[in-house]
């Protein structure tokens, strides 16, 4: 017999409180390996973002449009490499638990800016060519069986109307972290449609965005962009993509927050669920211990099995928490369409549940080993539990 | 007889806060080897507290405890642990098996701080156990058994290391007459046939009388033979 079959047995000694115990570990580390991947997918963006593009936006906020007009004289700006521009079309697809994003976008250089969107040629000459068509993501395209020449519907709100648009292709991401869940229809449609049902809103553009050029200063370039622009009706703002993307999630930033702050209640939670059950255990056998300690079993050999016994535990829970954090986050990315991002568990959230479930398994021993360490044979011994 | 336990002057006074309570004062007490000693005496006499610092789970506040030479009341905690593990044999009133674990697994507990093999291991479980009379039952879990088989598995745990001493404080105190009986008789044997030195503590006089010797404690004093305080 060895140590390790004595901790085994002994973790297992009262077998339906150590099997509510994982049970509670593995629900909530499941809850936090959850909370983790939505947090993640709030950050996509930004960990997607590419640091040799710009975003030129209105001053005041993005949500004012642009003119059309400023994309020649942004072409000029010394530094800039190539530009493109578009608009955020809104609408539903279904309804609105069918979310995800969609774009009016230049279909002459959009895909040249943003390279990680991988297209065929031949969807490519569809897309510049047929008015009405779009460009989807291969993650969208798999979760709503989306293919090429299939008819999308949306009912438009920011553009009224029921619009409908055909599949040109499906892009694939470059990258792991690029979006894969957007639809791309093409500006120019949208902007004859647009300059028929209310022309006042013809030629406006959400934000354009720059590809600077190999050594340009992305600060240097943002200021002459901005200046070109200063003291008319529409000033600009240019910020890096990243700061952009950043600047997006400011506006969510409270509810982020919050979902960071539960996540780590979460471990808390878990450690005194751990903890509970340890410090019961150990208050049990302390006559045990004294006896171990009587017949010549050290300090070390007792953190020993204390400790083995709580990673034992905090770690089957960890194990079954993260096991069943795949189907939880798989089942809430079906009925949630959650931001329109594909939510997926990283290898990040799988290190920290992991890594706290280790550190749960540590602090909730540390109790109980201090009362076996401190107790006196003589008063273990004598010990009714 | 040669001495193997000699106890100088000893006193144990228990600290809380400020209230100190003394148990044990000024006792002197030789043991030989191959020594069957029964401490008798009331609730609160000591008696415990004395076993206790014979067999080096507690320490005395005065005086000097050598046992086989080496004076327990200097050794550090780690030393004493050490000391333990392979000259005392403990047997506890409450028996006090692991109940996870079986007769054998219980039985083989100290050897795993020595570096025996396994299968050496396996052959000293196997021995203890037959000394006993409970090898057929080494599979067993205490719950699995009778009161007086418990204590007789405790009993081969104490002897498996084949220990210089057995503790052994109040071993028939949770059993019925004739398991009681049993134990004592296994307990004599174990001192006449494998010379093993008895220090047993009791309030029982009939459990008292197997003993080769018997010493009083009254008030933390120890009586002679006579019955007078020394």
């Amino acid at each position: 017999m060895k140590v390790l079959k004595l901790i085994f047995k002994n973790s297992f000694r009262h077998k339906l409180r150590t099997f509510l115990t994982i049970l509670g570990i593995g629900v909530a580390v499941m809850a936090f390996g959850l909370l983790r991947t939505v947090v993640n997918a709030f950050g996509s963006g930004v960990r997607a973002s590419s640091a040799d593009r710009l975003v030129t936006r209105d001053a005041v906020t993005f949500i004012n449009p642009l003119p059309l007009s400023y994309f020649n004289q942004i072409k000029q700006v010394p530094g800039v490499k190539q530009v493109t521009y578009m608009n955020w079309f809104g609408g539903t697809y279904i309804d609105q638990q069918h979310f995800f994003a969609r774009y009016a976008v230049d279909p002459n250089t959009f895909f040249s800016v943003y390279p990680e969107y991988e297209i065929g040629k031949k969807a490519f000459a569809e897309f510049q060519s047929q008015p009405n068509s779009c460009i989807v993501g291969s993650a969208l395209a798999q979760r709503y069986n989306f293919k090429a020449g299939d008819v999308i519907t949306i009912n438009g709100d920011i553009y009224p109307g029921t619009w409908e648009f055909q599949v040109a292709g499906i892009y694939k991401p470059e990258f792991k972290s690029t979006d894969a869940m957007s639809m791309f229809l093409n500006w120019n449609y949208l902007n004859e449609e647009v300059k028929q049902t209310f022309p006042g809103r013809a030629d406006e553009v959400g934000w354009y965005v720059e590809q600077i050029a190999n050594g340009a200063n992305p600060g240097e370039v943002s200021k002459e962009i901005d200046a070109l622009f200063a003291n008319s009706p529409a000033e600009t703002k240019t910020e890096s993509e990243r700061q952009f993307q950043q600047g997006f999630l400011a506006s969510v930033g409270a509810i982020i927050s919050a979902m960071n702050y539960v996540s780590f209640v979460i471990v808390g939670i878990i450690m005194l669920v751990l903890a509970n059950t340890m410090i019961m255990s150990a208050r049990e056998r302390t006559r045990e211990y004294a006896v171990l300690k009587a017949i010549g079993f050290s300090g070390r050999h007792l953190v020993g099995m204390i400790l083995g016994e709580s990673l034992l535990v905090s770690l089957l829970g960890g194990i079954l928490g993260i096991f069943l954090t795949y189907p939880l986050v798989n089942s809430f990315a079906s009925f949630s369409n959650f931001l329109g991002a594909e939510l997926s568990v990283q290898s990040i959230t799988l290190i920290t549940a992991f890594t706290a479930v280790v550190f749960v398994g540590i602090a909730a021993a540390i109790f109980p080993i201090q009362r076996a360490m401190n107790t006196r044979i003589a008063d273990g011994i004598r010990f009714v539990g | 007889m040669a001495n193997l336990i000699e106890i100088k002057e000893v006193s144990k006074i228990y600290r809380r806060d400020s209230i100190e309570t003394p148990v044990l004062t000024g006792i002197n007490l030789s043991v030989g080897n191959g020594e069957f000693l029964a401490l008798m005496g009331p609730s609160g006499s000591g008696k415990t507290t004395l076993l206790n610092l014979i067999a080096g789970i507690d320490k005395p506040t005065d005086g000097e405890i050598i046992v086989g030479g080496t004076d327990i009341a200097r050794l550090s905690e780690s030393a004493l642990a050490k000391w333990r593990s392979s000259n005392i044999g403990f047997i506890f009133q409450f028996y006090n098996l692991i109940p996870v674990l079986t007769a054998f697994e219980n039985v083989e507990l100290p050897l795993l701080l020595t570096k025996l093999s396994k299968q050496e291991r396996k052959q000293h479980v196997e021995a203890a156990l037959n000394i006993v009379g409970l090898a057929e039952r080494m599979n067993y879990y205490p719950k699995q058994l009778s009161g007086g088989q418990e204590q007789r598995v405790a009993i081969a745990r104490a002897i498996v290391t084949d220990p210089l001493i057995l503790i052994a404080d109040e071993p028939t105190g949770d059993l019925d007459k004739n398991s009681a009986e049993e134990i004592m008789t296994l307990m004599q044997r174990l001192n006449s046939e494998f010379k093993k030195t008895i220090v047993l503590v009791t309030h029982d006089a009939h459990t008292a009388s197997r003993a080769k010797t018997l010493r009083h404690l009254e008030k933390g004093d120890l009586l002679p033979a006579d019955g007078q305080a020394a």
